[in-house]
């Protein structure tokens, strides 16, 4: 018997979150809640057994007792308001959008600091995908400054992260700094309508100051992406991770170096088709958080 | 900032000059305080109403991915609102690489028009900066890019989102110049005819076109037109204003402009601060060819020469895998990839 919990958000990301949650023995999933009871995700939902409210937030705080951890997949301004009723409730929050109210988990690096944090936020689909790969460069060597160009096909792309591409770009930024140990942090997102659809792309570009030992910073690379590849299975190294001399006028100060990480997220095409690894990514990395909160709150009990 | 002597007859259009932020790519974003004054001085005088200036992968583009500014894009914000007497200063702006803050830190510099570009099929993602530039009280353009890439009746829609979101005018940009005469007045005709607010257009020099397609997109109907000094610009180059306005002259379109003093902020200002010459040569052409967005020519060309392979195969490549603006680390990939097949081709052979 696992920890019950419900998804808040029938869209993308609660729908592929729904069947990754459904393979968990660590959790067990209650509720797909939703607001459209015609959305597909709901459908879906209702289809495999689970509970498929259509009024949304309401419907935990009439079954305040029904489940331990909410999962949040609407977008950053529901979410602002869903924090404050969950932690009315006394349930624990793992937010998929934007809002950053909780502190900002990225597994590889972080995943025990939080575990009894009664929010924790999920950052963004970059930055769960690129922010390993700046701790894996800062962890060897000072990252003055670092940078992550996302791209995901726009069928991947719903209509959460449309409307909140400034916060995409921000709290990415931020958990290059605070979580990958970059001074400076920077995130910027394209969209591309191409078909059929790209797999999702990140580039992570981090320079490196004189006196960096440039096979250090490959090894680390390679042994963090396996960390993620652990639990995303589709996470790879589109290329070995270069080196190009500059010199470079970063915004953290002139470095003779920097290092290209070119890495591809193919989906395990549990809700989307397989390019859509932007989805999965947040997905695993979600449930991997829950899977932590509830081993550690049966430790604790 | 005081009105244009009410005495002089009516525009037919109105010509925004990018020279200060498409230009940008061509000097690999190299601009420094007294070029941007020069430059904006020239241009007031000339009669330009509206001056682009800004990184040129648009506010906050100075980046690894599309190379550091020299002097911060503020800095020359700054000088040029400083500089102009009557044209009012833009900014451009890409969701997914600036945010609404840099819009707000521009307008209180004194900048009164937004440009908020976005690739032509993505337009509902720019809602949250439009709405913004218009409560900010700036003018706010929606600018489609990469229109060669989009049918006529897809840009329609296109624009009227943009318009449903507040945009006081829309644009279309034909950022990889790819696209010939008859498909530029195809789709002016179309989103003319679909929406109640002017149209605008982008024009790029990779197929030698940019003239006469800014004059038949006008006949179209569009009442905005881009160009830039000399032509300096991204790719083979933009629209050049200079001759823009001389062939205007010509046609008995007044484009409010003289064109003479265009063509000695051509030749005194623009030109003496070229790296290299703005013309159609082998990688220009095949941009507008294979449909690439200008600004990849050079740092494709960088990219060449640092894993030693063929520009025009990673422009090429580009092409095929239907890069969009902005993807410029696809570069990176293309030539690391091109360099791995070369070599696994020498070992076999």
């Amino acid at each position: 018997m696992g920890l019950p919990v419900a998804i808040i958000g029938s869209g993308n990301i609660g729908t592929d979150l729904m069947y990754k949650l459904g393979r968990s023995d660590k959790l067990d999933l209650v509720a797909l809640i939703g607001i459209d009871p015609a959305s597909d995700g709901l459908a879906r939902a209702r289809a495999l057994g689970y509970e498929a409210p259509a009024n949304g937030i309401d419907w935990v705080s009439e079954n305040p007792d029904a489940v331990k951890i909410v999962f949040d997949a609407t977008s950053a301004y529901v979410h602002v308001r869903h924090a404050k009723v969950l932690a009315e409730l006394g349930i624990t929050a793992v937010d998929l959008t934007p809002a950053a109210r909780g502190p900002k988990v990225i597994p590889p690096v972080n995943l025990m600091e939080h575990l009894d944090a009664p929010n924790v936020n999920m950052v963004t689909c970059g930055g769960q995908a690129t922010t390993p790969m700046v701790a894996a460069v800062s962890r060897v060597t000072r990252v003055p400054y670092a940078e992550m160009v996302s791209t995901v096909s726009s069928k991947s792309a719903g209509p959460g992260t449309r409307q909140n591409i400034d916060e995409f770009t921000r709290t990415t930024s931020k958990a290059l700094e605070e979580i990958g140990g970059a001074e400076i942090g920077k995130a910027i997102i394209i969209l591309n309508p191409a078909e059929p659809p790209i797999l999702m792309r990140n580039t992570v570009f981090c320079g490196l100051p004189e006196g960096t030992d440039h096979d250090a910073v490959r090894e680390s690379v390679i042994s963090m992406v396996a960390d993620v590849a652990a639990y995303v299975p589709g996470y790879r190294l589109k290329q070995e991770p270069v080196i190009e001399e500059g010199p470079f006028n970063t915004p953290g100060g002139v470095v003779p170096h920097r290092v290209v990480i070119l890495l591809e997220v193919e989906g395990a095409g549990d809700y989307l088709p397989t390019y859509a690894g932007n989805l999965d990514i947040m997905t695993a990395a979600a449930v991997r958080v829950g899977e932590a909160i509830a081993t550690h709150q049966e430790v604790t009990a | 900032m005081t009105a244009i002597a009410t005495d002089a007859p009516a525009r037919d259009f109105r010509l925004i000059d990018s020279t200060l932020r498409d230009g940008s790519h061509a000097i690999s974003h190299q601009y420094e305080v007294p070029q941007v004054e020069a430059i904006v001085r020239g241009l007031d005088a000339a009669g330009v109403q509206v001056i682009e200036v800004a990184h040129g992968d648009g506010l906050g583009g100075s980046s690894f991915n599309y190379g550091f500014s020299k002097v911060s894009e503020l800095e020359l914000v700054e000088a040029a609102v400083n500089a102009t007497t009557n044209a009012q200063i833009a900014c451009l702006l890409v969701p997914g690489i600036g945010t609404v803050d840099d819009l707000r830190r521009v307008r209180d510099l004194g900048v009164g028009v937004a440009r908020i570009a976005v690739h032509c099929t993505e337009a509902d993602i720019t809602e949250q900066h439009i709405k913004i530039a218009k409560d900010l009280g700036m003018e706010a353009i929606g600018f489609l890019m990469m229109a060669h890439m989009n049918t006529p009746e897809g840009l329609l829609q296109q624009a009227q989102l943009l318009v449903s979101y507040g945009a006081d005018t829309i644009y279309i940009a034909d950022s990889a110049g790819a696209l010939t005469t008859n498909e530029v007045r195809a789709r002016v005709a179309e989103i003319v005819g679909g929406i109640n607010i002017p149209l605008g257009v982008h024009a790029h020099q990779n197929l030698q076109l940019a003239v006469a397609n800014s004059i038949a997109a006008y006949e179209e109907g569009a009442r905005n037109l881009d160009g830039t000094s000399a032509g300096l610009g991204a790719g083979a180059g933009n629209c050049p204003t200079e001759i823009l306005a001389a062939v205007c002259e010509k046609n008995g379109i007044n484009s409010g402009v003289d064109p003479l003093a265009l063509m000695d902020v051509a030749e005194e200002i623009t030109r003496p601060l070229m790296p290299r010459a703005q013309v159609v040569d082998r990688a220009g052409l095949l941009l507008g060819y294979a449909g690439v967005y200008g600004s990849f020519l050079l740092h494709a060309q960088k990219a060449a020469e640092r894993y030693g392979v063929s520009q025009a195969d990673i422009l090429l490549e580009l092409g095929a895998r239907k890069a969009v603006g902005g993807q410029e680390d696809m570069i990176i990939d293309v030539a690391v990839e091109l360099a791995r097949k070369h070599a696994a081709a020498e070992v076999t052979s």
